[in-house]
């Protein structure tokens, strides 16, 4: 019984994970209906920008703050000098430059960083509590960080003019125009916030399974899964998801074991967590294609 | 017939003359020329491919020293004269493209051998192909334990201890010394895991297999080894087999003492690095923990005053100054291209492909710089395993402490 406390636990804190990179992808999916792939290794190209303001002595909350600002600068410039030049190009073409771009971060930050694992501390004090056998101080912050960003972002969209002018440049773009909304900014703008949560995301994440260049590589993977199951389009739907597939995963592995404990059977472990929650993903996809919490949008052409 | 009308003075002037010439040619002191392709009397040419781009590209950084240590060499004056033409390419790990490149080098550019190619799959991928051309594929940079098989394959070997020699001596040391031992085991779901794992099991025997209470796998896709941690603690183990990778390592000592697990903690020597482990880790978690180790660790302090550290810096220092001196990579190179120069000196002026693999084969206690005091070299025409011998070493503060005898497979 305690085993599987801690499995859930532990589901949701990698859940968290997932859930901060789903935000990001949906980030992007609203304002340009596109899917990043290079979303992870921008992200862990912020989080070393993080990590190095560390070293220069900046306290945490400073460093991630003006990383996420840094990020926030990358990615408007990425949107206003890599894409805008690909306005109306086709769907492939945006895909090649998005992989382009992942190789870059990639190389990049092996060349000026290095390969080694580096540690990234926890901003969270390691503080011992009742359940603190169950689930750790950072595994709590991260959940809880995960929902204030959601929060920050619901409030964003639905309380802010500005946030209002970027959904209706994402919905309805002609519109948006006539009643004088800059939709190119809105797109840039997109990117940027994209990048910022990235960014906060990267700084969670990496105390947990070290800096390194290949460190959202496979994260990337889960948080995709995530935002499906959740739904494209809807931020709340993709945490939802993130954390989904977390504990999914990690149940999967627990059954398997109990199963070939009990019975001295082996039919789903450890090696296939992935694969069981990826096929559970694939199956709500088909009886509900926009995800649990997405909308379906209707085209007028 | 032309040569008819040749006089008869004139023949045999030519016929001295070429008789003459061959005596010259056949002197005592170049008798032994014997060249194959890749070779003259001023170069050797050698080939390689590494991941220098994609997932695995953290090694490329074995490549660079090496070409480092070449170059070191031709600023010396070269082996016997002449000069390492070393021409190492990017397979990206992807063995497809490692085929590609091997062949480009040996056909095209037509090196001597192959060399330090990384990789248990990309090396996989040539191993028939580099037999059935005859061209040595030399001291490749894998742990797997199939490189060591000269009868079917004689122009291969490796030169690391193979990871199923290493497993077998965790687990006699288990046997002999942990008492009523419960083991769980966390490996890599690979052919690299497979290989320590399968050794493991052969070193403990077909009676105590069944001590292994619970095993656990993860992929390296996995972000983290989290809730394998969760099984393997509750599994009531108190012995832990750890075979990870360095990023998995270092998870899997944080979380065993986040939640409160203190096993006898075995961790193979892939992970042994205080750079990429154990001070990621936490050193204050790593205290204790097992391994085997062949080579000295780069941010070990108590060999900062050995001959062969204080040269291995030098060399770092003038040849890679803005290279991490905490990344045992740069070791490692340093080491596999020590072992070449030591068999390119042997070769002498023979520099056939059959002379590289017979010299590579004649190695007798040869200490490459960067190993621990008391491991050597040996190799032999059956016996195609350069580093057959370890040390067991203990995590203790910021340094390891070396413990008992040297171990091999054998003993």
């Amino acid at each position: 019984m305690e085993q599987l406390l801690q499995q859930i636990a532990s589901g949701l804190a990698s859940g968290a994970i997932y859930a901060c990179v789903a935000l990001a992808l949906v980030m992007i999916f609203t304002a340009t209906e596109h899917l990043n792939f290079a979303q992870g290794e921008m992200a862990m190209f912020s989080t070393y920008l993080c990590w190095q303001l560390l070293q220069w002595g900046l306290g945490f909350w400073t460093a991630l703050a003006i990383a996420a600002g840094l990020s926030f600068i990358i990615g408007v410039l990425i949107e206003r000098i890599i894409l805008r030049p690909l306005q109306g190009a086709s769907a492939l073409s945006v895909v090649v430059v998005f992989i382009g771009l992942l190789a870059i971060f990639h190389s990049m930050a092996g060349a000026i960083w290095s390969h080694t694992i580096k540690t990234f501390p926890s901003p969270f004090p390691e503080v011992a509590f009742a359940g603190s056998g169950i689930i750790g101080a950072h595994q709590i912050g991260m959940v809880a960080v995960t929902i204030l960003m959601l929060s920050a972002l619901f409030a964003f969209f639905r309380f802010t003019t500005l946030g209002l002018a970027m959904r209706a440049a994402a919905q309805n773009p002609t519109s948006a125009r006539l009643v004088g909304v800059n939709v190119d900014w809105m797109l840039a703008l997109g990117w940027g916030l994209a990048a910022a949560i990235g960014a906060v995301a990267g700084a969670m994440v990496a105390p947990v399974v070290y800096l390194e260049p290949n460190m959202m590589s496979s994260i990337l993977l889960y948080g995709f899964a995530g935002a499906l199951v959740g739904g494209i389009s809807s931020p709340g739907g993709a945490v939802f998801g993130g954390f989904l597939v977390g504990v999914l995963e990690n149940l999967v592995a627990y059954f398997g074991n109990l199963t070939e404990k009990m019975f001295g059977v082996y039919i789903i472990g450890n090696g296939e967590k992935l694969s069981v929650a990826l096929i559970i993903v694939i199956t709500i996809l088909t009886l509900k294609p926009a995800g649990l919490f997405g909308h379906v949008i209707t085209k007028r052409v | 017939m032309p040569i008819a009308n040749v006089s008869r003075r004139g023949l045999s002037l030519g016929a001295l003359g070429a008789v003459l010439g061959f005596a010259l040619a056949a002197g005592p002191a170049l008798a032994q020329k014997k060249y194959d392709e890749g070779a003259t009397d001023t170069e050797i040419k050698i080939g390689q491919t590494m991941p220098y781009s994609g997932n695995a590209s953290a090694y490329g950084k074995i490549g660079q020293t090496e070409v480092a240590v070449f170059k070191m060499i031709n600023d010396q004056g070269g082996i016997n004269g002449r000069k390492i033409n070393f021409i190492s390419l990017d397979d990206g790990y992807s063995p497809p493209k490692t085929v590609e490149m091997t062949r480009k080098l040996v056909e095209e550019d037509k090196v001597l051998f192959m060399f330090n190619q990384l990789g248990t799959p990309p090396n996989s991928a040539i191993h028939k192909y580099m037999n059935a051309k005859k061209v040595p594929q030399l001291f490749v940079a894998t742990g797997a334990s199939k490189w060591g098989n000269p009868k079917e394959f004689p122009w291969t070997m490796g030169w690391q201890p193979d990871y199923a020699t290493e497993g077998a001596i965790y687990a006699k040391h288990i046997l002999s010394t942990v008492k009523d031992a419960k083991i769980a085991v966390l490996m890599q779901n690979d052919d690299y895991g497979k290989d320590y794992y399968n050794g493991f099991k052969a070193g403990l025997g077909k009676d105590n297999e069944k001590l292994i209470v619970q095993f656990s796998t993860y992929e390296v896709t996995d972000p983290t080894v989290d809730s394998q941690m969760i099984q393997l603690k509750n599994s009531g183990a108190n012995v832990f087999f750890n075979i990870t990778t360095p990023k998995f390592a270092a998870q899997a000592i944080k979380k065993a003492a986040e939640i409160g697990w203190k096993p006898t903690h075995y961790l193979n020597n892939v992970s042994a690095s205080f750079g990429a482990v154990f001070v990621p880790a936490g050193v204050e978690q790593s205290q204790g923990i097992i391994t085997a180790l062949y080579q000295k660790d780069v941010t070990d302090t108590q060999w900062e005053k050995s001959p062969d550290f204080v040269a291995w810096k030098e060399f770092m220092a003038k040849y890679m100054p803005n290279a991490d001196l905490k990344d045992q990579n740069h070791a490692y190179g340093y080491e596999v291209a020590s072992t070449l120069m030591q068999v390119l000196k042997q070769c002498g002026d023979d520099l056939t492909r059959e002379n590289i693999m017979k010299q590579a084969a004649s190695l007798k206690d040869y200490e490459t710089p960067m190993l621990l005091p008391g491991i050597k070299i040996n190799t032999s025409a059956t016996n195609f395993y350069p580093i057959q011998s370890v040390r067991l070493a203990r995590v203790k503060g910021n340094t390891v402490e070396l413990f008992g005898e040297i171990m091999s497979s054998n003993n």
